[in-house]
C-alpha cells in the first residue's frame, strides 16, 4: 500500500522551544493513526505542518507523496481539515454553512441533507450555528469535512469536551470513514479513544514520539508482570503467573464451577505512557 | 474560479444581511441623505450639499469599515484558514468581498445620489466620482482586515483611517488651513470633484493625487497580501 502520510525527520521550533524533534511516522492508506500525548506534546504543530498551515523547520513531510511545504489550492481537495476551532459561520444555518462549501466545490446540494442526517442534524437544518449546542457544532464541522469525500481527514481533537453519547457518535462516523477507505490522522489525549479507533498509535512527549505501533502491540510490549487475574465466585481475587501451572490452576476452578472473570494484567496506553515519560497523558 | 467568487458572493450577501454591524454601515449615510435633503433648507445652501457632504463621508467610512470588519472576523473565527484549507486562493477570497462591498456600497450611493436629486449625465458622473472612491476606500479596508488578527484590532486601526478619510474633506468647509492639508488625500479630491459636477475637471493636482494615494494603498494591500496569504497558492 502507498504512504498516505510520510514523515522523516521533522524538526519545527517557535522561538527557540523546539516543539517537534526529528519526528518520523508513516500512514498507509485506509487506516486510522493516533498522535496520542498530553497538551503541549506537539500534536497540533504536527497537523499545522501535515495541512500546510505551518512551514516545519526542517525534514521530510509528505501527504500522497506531496510535499507539505509546497501544496497548490487543489491538494486540499483529498484532504478533509477538521480543527479544534470549528470555523462556522454562526449568522448562517447548519444547512447554509455546507451549501457554501459545496458552492465552493461546485457540486450541487443535493448531498447535504444526507450528511445532516447521519451527524444527527437534520432535524438542526435550519437553525443558525451560533444557537448551536458545542457537540451539535461538532457534528456540523465533521459534516462539512466529510462532505467532500476526503481521501485523508486530519481531526485534531476531535471530541475534546464532548459528552458521551456524542462522543460515541462521532467514533462511529470516524469509523465509517475508514470503512469507505479514507484515511484518518487523529490526535487525543483519550487514550479509549485511540484504543477504539486506531490500527497504528504513535506516542509523543514534549515533541519526541516515545513509542509507536499497534495499540494492542505497544500494551503487550510493557507487560511486565504477565499475570493473569482471576475473579471467582466468593469475591476473591487470585493473580496467576503466565505459566504452564496457571492453565491447570484455571482448569481446576473452572471444574469446581468457581471461576467468574479472567483478566490479563497488561497495561493501559496510559500506563505506557506514564512508564516511559513518567506522567500522565491529560 | 468564477464560482469560488460566485460561492463568497452568495454568502456574503446571506451574511451580511443578519449582520447589523455591517448593515448599519451600507444604509446609515443612504438614508441620513434622503431624511436631511427632504426636510432641511439652508439659506444659500449649496445645491446637492447633504448628498455630496454624505457621499464623501460615505466612501471613506462605508466600504473601509465593512470589509475590514468582515475580513478580521473571518480572521478572528478561523473560517478564514478553513477557507483557505478548501481550495479557496486567497485573491479569490479578497476578491470575492472586494466585489460584494463594492456593489453593495454602489447601491448605497445610488440612493444617496436620487436623493441629492442627481439625474441624467451628473448621476452617472456622480456615480463614476463614488465608484472611484469606494475602489480605493475597498482596498484601504481590505488590508488593514487582512493584517489585522482580529475585530477589535481592524477597529483600532479603521476609526483613525476613517476619521481621515471621511472627515478631513468636511472639516475642510470650515477651516482653510484644514482644506490645504486635506487636499492630499483622495477623498477630498473626490469632494472637489462632486462641488463642481456639472463641470467636472481632473486636474494635475487631482490626477496626481489619486494616482498617489492608490499606488500607496495598492502597495500596502500586497504587502499585507503577501504576509499574510504566502501559503495560499
Amino acid at each position: 500500500m502507498a504512504h498516505a502520510i510520510f514523515v522523516k525527520d521533522l524538526e519545527h521550533s517557535f522561538g527557540a522551544k523546539k516543539v517537534l524533534k526529528k519526528i518520523s511516522l508513516e500512514a498507509e492508506e485506509g487506516e486510522i493513526i493516533g498522535m496520542l500525548g498530553p497538551s503541549g506534546a506537539g500534536k497540533t504543530t504536527l497537523i499545522n505542518i501535515l495541512t500546510g498551515q505551518l512551514v516545519p523547520g526542517g525534514g521530510t513531510c509528505q501527504v500522497f507523496g506531496k510535499d507539505c511545504r509546497h501544496y497548490e489550492s487543489k491538494d486540499y481537495e483529498k484532504l478533509g481539515i477538521m480543527m479544534d476551532s470549528f470555523g462556522l459561520y454562526e449568522r448562517m444555518s447548519c444547512f447554509d454553512n455546507l451549501k457554501f462549501y459545496q458552492m465552493l466545490d461546485g457540486k450541487s446540494v443535493d448531498e447535504i441533507d444526507g450528511v445532516l442526517a447521519q451527524v444527527g442534524l437534520m432535524e438542526s437544518k435550519k437553525t443558525l450555528a451560533s444557537n448551536l449546542s458545542k457537540g451539535m457544532r461538532n457534528r456540523l464541522a465533521f459534516a462539512r469535512t466529510i462532505l467532500r469525500n476526503p481521501k485523508l481527514l486530519f481531526l485534531d481533537e476531535p471530541t475534546s469536551g464532548l459528552d458521551p453519547m456524542t462522543t460515541e457518535a462521532i467514533h462511529e462516523m470516524i469509523l465509517a470513514q475508514k470503512k469507505k477507505g479514507a484515511t484518518v490522522f487523529l490526535t487525543t489525549h483519550n487514550m479509549y479513544e485511540a484504543q477504539k479507533l486506531c490500527d497504528h498509535i504513535v506516542l509523543l512527549n514534549e515533541g519526541e514520539i516515545v513509542e509507536s505501533g499497534r495499540p494492542e502491540d505497544i500494551c503487550r510490549r510493557y507487560n511486565h508482570q504477565k499475570k493473569i487475574r482471576l475473579h471467582l465466585a466468593n469475591g476473591e481475587d487470585v493473580e496467576l503467573q503466565q505459566e504452564a501451572q496457571a492453565g491447570e490452576k484455571i482448569a481446576e476452578y473452572l471444574a469446581e464451577g468457581v471461576l467468574e472473570t479472567i483478566h490479563s494484567t497488561e497495561p493501559n496506553l496510559e500506563t505506557v505512557f506514564m512508564e516511559l515519560t513518567g506522567k500522565g497523558l491529560k | 474560479m468564477t464560482h469560488h467568487i460566485k460561492a463568497i458572493l452568495w454568502k456574503q450577501m446571506l451574511d451580511t444581511l443578519k449582520n447589523k454591524t455591517i448593515m448599519i454601515q451600507f444604509v446609515m449615510f443612504p438614508v441620513m441623505t434622503v431624511i436631511m435633503e427632504n426636510t432641511i433648507e439652508l439659506q444659500n445652501m449649496p445645491e446637492h450639499f447633504f448628498a455630496n457632504l454624505f457621499a464623501i463621508m460615505y466612501v471613506g467610512m462605508a466600504p473601509l469599515t465593512s470589509i475590514a470588519a468582515i475580513i478580521a472576523e473571518e480572521k478572528e473565527k478561523n473560517t478564514l484558514r478553513v477557507l483557505q484549507m478548501s481550495n479557496v486562493k486567497g485573491g479569490e477570497y479578497l476578491l470575492g468581498n472586494l466585489i460584494y462591498i463594492f456593489i453593495m456600497c454602489m447601491l448605497g450611493s445610488l440612493v444617496i445620489g436620487l436623493a441629492g436629486g442627481y439625474t441624467g449625465k451628473t448621476l452617472l458622473t456622480f456615480m463614476a466620482i463614488m465608484a472611484v472612491g469606494h475602489l480605493i476606500s475597498a482596498i484601504l479596508g481590505a488590508a488593514i482586515g487582512v493584517i489585522s488578527k482580529n475585530q477589535m484590532s481592524a477597529t483600532s486601526l479603521t476609526v483613525p483611517v476613517m476619521m481621515i478619510f471621511s472627515f478631513l474633506p468636511m472639516l475642510s468647509m470650515f477651516n482653510e488651513t484644514i482644506a490645504k492639508v486635506a487636499k492630499v488625500v483622495y477623498s477630498q479630491q473626490l469632494h472637489l470633484l462632486l462641488q463642481d459636477i456639472r463641470h467636472p475637471e481632473l486636474s494635475v493636482q487631482c490626477v496626481t493625487v489619486l494616482s498617489v494615494n492608490s499606488l500607496v494603498i495598492l502597495a500596502v494591500f500586497i504587502f499585507a497580501y503577501r504576509k499574510v496569504f504566502a501559503r495560499s497558492k
